[in-house]
């Protein structure tokens, strides 16, 4: 039982579940799923479909938080891909043709992994700070889009394209179905193979993993990548919902959601161990809480408070301060107040206790 | 003769050179900040140039001052925590919630002297609740700033959904009024935004907590150990940040006559960007807040040129993040000169 209350999960899931519990209390509707002409609807369904962007950036931001870095540049990245997509689309003759929106769609992920490249390389070559290498883009990279679109709403009217976010696969809507694709070949490759245990190597000591034989560099460079194409594919999704491309309102703050995302589901900033269920329950958090937000009436642009109450709660439950307090720790804090300097004030969160820190 | 002549002249320029380099390397903290002072002064001379002498009149200067007082200011408060090695950023959403919270407080008839400090009280709260969760809850300095974003950005549209205009003349008077010498101008909320500049600067290069902020950004662990207050320190720089929110707030609304919610999204981009140019290192411990005044300078006059020639604003994100990547890698530069020489 122990065991199970110290699982790093357990506060994540404890959370998603309080929150859908009283949701379903609130609206009874809220956990029914009908069917209409063999495609699922409900609540449920909805925060499914609408999560698809966030978890597509989240996931990325797993990959490259776990080595120590952050991707400041998703939602520019998501503005650029949305705005090719969309200026590839306007541009053909036929806009409802399939090949045309293959075409653009293949073209905008290029153009969000050149991107990605183009972080890594920043990072991984160069040797920048991970912030201040991806907010690099981050500014300059809704300056790209706005040029792409020339400064304009760009909207097309293309059958295909909208499926992506708002069609349905059989039962499930099309959107979810890419999500959990993502969700799926990350898990698979990165535990299923050396690569997970190796960014973790990399996130938890650089220099040490560096010695070791593993090619950090090459990893560290692939977790941006990885991150850029995550984005752009969630830029199209974006883009096919609202059917245009909104060079200013597209993926902004999204960064910091999904890294929001990304610590609620327990993986430590401070880089190292991650967990990809984490991120994916974090998402569901969000967006859960975001509908709930809407529900009670409260209008949209307030919910950051409500966002914000979170953040303080979870950082203030993994902080060692009160964990110590409520005897969850079983060595509290060492030397005083102020807690010991380094990254080993992070033990407690990622429950990481053998490594040696830089 | 001759030969003397130019066997002096290379001497002279011999002992010039190694006075340069000699000072170089006992400052070589100092080069992102010169690099930001050369490329200011390439962008005056550019301008001036391919806008056939239209730009380098003392309106335009004034009015930079005039149009970046808010931004300087914010910048200077960014300087205080990048130095300790931490980032704010909430300073945009503090400006937009201190500046709507004003607005409406003036609205409904609060005398402006108390609209004023609770805008300034509101700004420090903010930045406290951050430095309390940095310090004592062990959060990082990114996430604590960012739930510091959320929570000011919804506390703005809490306070009003749409924006308010401000008819106080006490507030307004802060910007309409302009204190001429010949073609040159200056409001007040431009001194305000220099008062800042100076005390900060006096700040950190004077007294011992300005010290101590340098001490806990080159390293925190032995700041403690030399028995710094490392604690108090940084909790203030989160305050001091959050005070210049309150403060930007103010004199963003004066600039623009009204508090909005939605003011200043993306802003603290532009004062990290500001406070990078002007050559303070994120990792802490090095930088100038005179620096970060240069950096606020390039920054406006890019934006100024830009609106000058009549290009898209969307240009404007580009150059800076341009001009970003230049300096970083300038620094990045210098950090691994001074790694290898030790």
């Amino acid at each position: 039982m122990t065991t199970f209350w110290k699982h790093r999960l357990f506060w994540p899931a404890a959370a998603l579940v309080a929150l859908v519990t009283v949701n379903s209390i609130a609206r009874p509707r809220f956990l029914s799923i009908t069917m209409r002409d063999g495609e699922l609807y409900g609540a449920l369904i909805d925060i499914l479909r609408n999560s698809a962007p966030l978890m597509l950036v989240a996931l990325g931001m797993t990959i490259v938080i776990a080595t120590r870095g952050i991707d400041l540049s998703v939602g520019a990245i998501m503005a650029v891909s949305g705005a090719v997509a969309l200026t590839v689309i306007d541009g053909s003759d036929d806009p409802g043709n399939l090949g045309t929106v293959l075409v653009a769609v293949a073209t905008a992920i290029a153009v969000a992994l050149v991107l990605g490249v183009w972080n890594g390389f920043l990072v991984a070559v160069l040797g920048i700070q991970p912030i201040i290498a991806t907010l690099v883009l981050m500014l300059a990279g809704r300056g790209v889009a706005l040029l792409i679109t020339g400064g304009f709403i760009t909207t097309v009217n293309s059958d295909p394209f909208s499926y992506i976010a708002s069609g349905y696969l059989t039962l499930v809507p099309f959107a979810l179905v890419i999500s959990v694709v993502a969700v799926a070949v990350i898990a698979l490759v990165e535990r299923r193979t050396a690569l997970g245990v190796l960014t973790e190597a990399v996130g938890i000591n650089p220099e040490a993993s560096r010695l070791a034989g593993v090619r950090s560099r090459g990893i560290v460079w692939g977790a941006y990548v990885l991150s850029g194409a995550l984005a752009g594919v969630a830029g199209i999704v974006y883009a096919s919902n609202i059917k245009a491309a909104d060079a200013n309102a597209a993926g902004l703050f999204i960064e910091l959601y999904a890294i929001l995302a990304v610590v609620l589901g327990g993986t430590s900033l401070a880089g190292g161990k991650f967990s990809v269920a984490g991120t994916v329950i974090g998402v569901l958090v969000i967006q859960t809480l975001e509908s709930t937000i809407l529900f009670l009436g409260v209008p949209s642009a307030q919910s950051p408070v409500f966002f914000a109450l979170v953040v303080v709660v979870v950082v203030m439950v993994q902080s060692k301060r009160v964990r110590g307090a409520f005897g969850m720790v079983r060595r509290p804090g060492r030397d005083g107040p102020t807690g010991p300097p380094g990254p080993s004030k992070h033990e407690a969160v990622t429950g990481r206790r053998t490594e040696v820190a830089a | 003769m001759t030969a003397t002549v130019t066997e002096g002249r290379t001497e002279r320029l011999e002992r010039v050179s190694a006075a340069t380099r000699t000072f170089m390397s006992r400052h070589a903290a100092m080069t992102p900040t010169f690099a930001a002072l050369v490329i200011l002064a390439l962008l005056l001379v550019g301008a001036e140039a391919s806008l056939r002498g239209d730009f380098v009149t003392p309106r335009t200067i004034s009015s930079l001052l005039l149009d970046n007082a808010y931004l300087l200011i914010l910048a200077v408060g960014m300087t205080f925590v990048i130095l300790t090695g931490g980032i704010d950023l909430s300073v945009g959403s503090v400006m937009a919630f201190t500046g709507i919270l004003g607005a409406q407080l003036l609205g409904s008839g609060v005398p402006a002297w108390l609209a004023v400090t609770v805008m300034l009280a509101g700004g420090s709260a903010i930045g406290l609740l951050i430095g309390v969760l940095v310090q004592y809850f062990d959060v990082q300095p990114f996430i604590a700033s960012l739930a510091g974003l959320f929570l000011a950005r919804g506390l703005a549209f809490v306070v009003s959904l749409s924006s308010i205009r401000v008819e106080d003349t006490g507030v307004l008077w802060l910007q309409q009024n302009r204190i001429r010498l010949g073609d040159w101008y200056i409001t007040p909320t431009g001194i305000l935004a220099l008062v800042v500049v100076a005390l900060a600067a006096f700040t950190l290069h004077l007294t011992r907590f300005g010290r101590t902020v340098y001490a806990i950004g080159g390293n925190e662990q032995s700041a403690r150990l030399m028995g710094l207050d490392v604690a108090r320190t940084k909790v203030a720089v989160y305050v001091i940040s959050g005070f210049c929110g309150g403060l930007a707030g103010l004199v963003l609304t004066a600039y623009s006559g009204a508090g909005y919610p939605r003011n200043g999204i993306g802003t603290e981009l532009d004062a990290i960007a500001a406070v990078v140019i002007g050559g303070t290192l994120l990792t802490g411990g090095r930088g100038y807040v005179l620096g970060t005044l240069v950096g606020v300078a390039v920054f406006g006059t890019i934006k100024t040129i830009i609106s000058f020639m009549g290009a898209e604003q969307s240009w404007m994100q580009i150059i800076v993040g341009a001009l970003l990547l230049l300096f970083i890698v300038i620094q990045r530069a210098i950090v691994a000169r001074a790694e290898r020489r030790r």
